[in-house]
């Protein structure tokens, strides 16, 4: 976990950070209000024995107590489906409406993309991308498990995303989870940073920025882009923010919702990035008992 | 339909999405379903109401795997997947697939086996056995309750006093 040493400076309780991130992970799953509303999930789940407990921030995301989740009737059925809680916060900050055509630019394995489909009440069109054929299967998997009609499936590098496939062209929000160095996912994959280098951190905020630049350009005026990653680097996460405001018409918004963070930070080494970041959350392992993860909420300009 | 050259138009292209024909008279591509006779084959074998699917179309991708979309797209279209596979055509006798069946089943009102729950079991498990029943034999949809209401769980294949589970290998759980 050495590299996670760099960050002494900028978080806060640093000792309690570190705790948290030798601690393993609960399980958590997320209601598919496709299949069966909260109630019915709940009562499903309780049927079998599990015990439940309601997320504060959203009714839900729901903490499991089992080691086995996937075995049983509320899984079988799609009423849930298994996944990080801080996982479900960047579709919940885009909040589209039913209607909506909405990107997912780094869609697989589809439990981002299906949860977007679900806030659309299943009307409207998610297109959920990935550049992994591999990962799309996964994908599909999900998406026909879950009932998700309003999925369009592409296999594009998001960082030159093409709408020749679509009905259209533009969309009324993106999501870029964007592929990272998964520094808070350690939790549950604790050898996740045994591969970790600086120069990694580097290369793939390359990508990000390439795939986050594009999405705000596929993103109509006056449309949202989300850009989340579940990794503590600022150079994956506020340096990306800032090259997409350098170098398309975006600005920050506000993020609301009830899960304890703290603002994205504007000075790391010899960087300093725009204030506005302030706007941005980070999701520390020891304030809810979860990954990490960093969130931001652009606004697309008019230009 | 969109036009593109004669070869595209009138055979089934296995890599892409075409839009089902409204009906007969509209249909370009010889074997190929029409939406009206997908509603007439829902509506009459398991009862399940025309208008379920008023805001949703039909598509062809691969010899007779039929899929439903509730969002938006062009026709053809040359992408890896546009909603969920719903339906199994250009055989004998259609079949709905599990996941259809798990989303749409529950509008369904004949053609529906209900199991208890060591029965249900079994049969998400992938398992056939023994039973009574009285209805039509072929495809059924197989449901038991959970949570207060009837739930569909699959598929299965009613032959012989035998219910056969077509749950696919990798739907299928220890429950």
């Amino acid at each position: 976990m050495e590299p996670l040493e760099r960050y002494r400076p900028i978080i806060d309780d640093f000792e309690a950070f570190r705790a948290a991130c030798d601690r393993p992970l609960g399980i958590a799953a997320r209601v598919n209000t496709i299949k069966a509303d909260i109630d019915r999930a709940m009562a499903a789940l309780a049927e079998d024995g599990i015990p439940v407990e309601q997320a504060d921030w959203n009714p839900r995301v729901l903490r499991l107590e089992t080691n086995a989740p996937g075995s049983t009737w509320a899984s079988f059925h799609g009423f849930i489906h298994t996944q990080e809680e801080v996982s479900a916060v960047p579709p919940v900050v885009l909040d589209p409406e039913p209607g909506d055509r909405v990107f997912d630019a780094c869609a697989a394995p589809g439990g981002k993309a299906t949860q977007l489909a679900a806030l659309l009440d299943d009307r409207g069109t998610v297109v959920a991308n990935d550049n992994n054929l591999g990962r799309l299967s996964a994908l599909r998997f999900n998406a026909e498990r879950l009932g998700a009609t309003s999925l369009a499936v592409t296999n594009q590098d998001a960082r030159n995303f093409s709408f020749n496939p679509l009905a259209f062209d533009a969309f009324d929000h993106a999501l870029v989870d964007a592929p990272c160095s998964c520094e808070g996912t350690i939790r549950k994959n604790p050898t996740t940073l045994e591969q970790w280098t600086e120069d990694h951190v580097h290369s793939v905020a390359g990508i990000q920025k390439g795939i986050l630049k594009r999405a705000v350009q596929a993103t109509k005026p006056g449309g949202t882009v989300v850009y989340s990653t579940c990794t503590f680097a600022p150079e994956e996460n506020e340096a990306v923010v800032q090259h997409a405001l350098d170098t398309t018409d975006c600005r920050l918004l506000d993020i609301d919702i009830g899960l304890e963070s703290v603002p994205g930070i504007t000075e790391w080494q010899d960087d300093t990035y725009d204030e506005s970041l302030e706007k941005a959350i980070r999701i520390y392992p020891h304030h809810n008992d979860t990954g990490g993860f960093f969130v931001a909420k652009l606004e697309v300009g008019s230009a | 339909m969109s036009g593109g050259d004669s070869s595209d138009g009138e055979s089934n292209v296995g890599q892409r999405f075409d839009r089902l024909p409204a009906t007969a008279s509209e249909r370009v591509v010889a074997g190929r379903a029409t939406r009206a006779e997908v509603l007439e084959y829902f509506e009459d074998r398991f009862a399940i109401p025309a208008e379920t699917f008023d805001c949703f179309t039909f598509w062809e991708k691969g010899a007779g795997k039929i899929w439903i979309f509730s969002g938006e797209s062009p026709s053809p279209a040359p992408i890896e997947a546009i909603g969920m596979t719903c339906l199994r055509t250009r055989q004998e006798h259609w079949k709905p697939t599990t996941d259809f069946v798990q989303r749409f089943g529950r509008h369904a009102d004949a053609c529906v086996i209900d199991l208890e729950r060591e029965a249900a079991r079994r049969f998400a498990g992938g398992e056939d056995q023994s039973l009574e029943w009285d209805g039509d034999w072929g495809y059924l949809i197989v449901a038991h309750e959970i949570a207060g209401e009837r739930e569909p769980i699959g598929v299965g294949l009613y032959l012989h006093g035998e219910l056969r589970s077509t749950v696919p290998k990798g739907r299928q759980r220890e429950l």
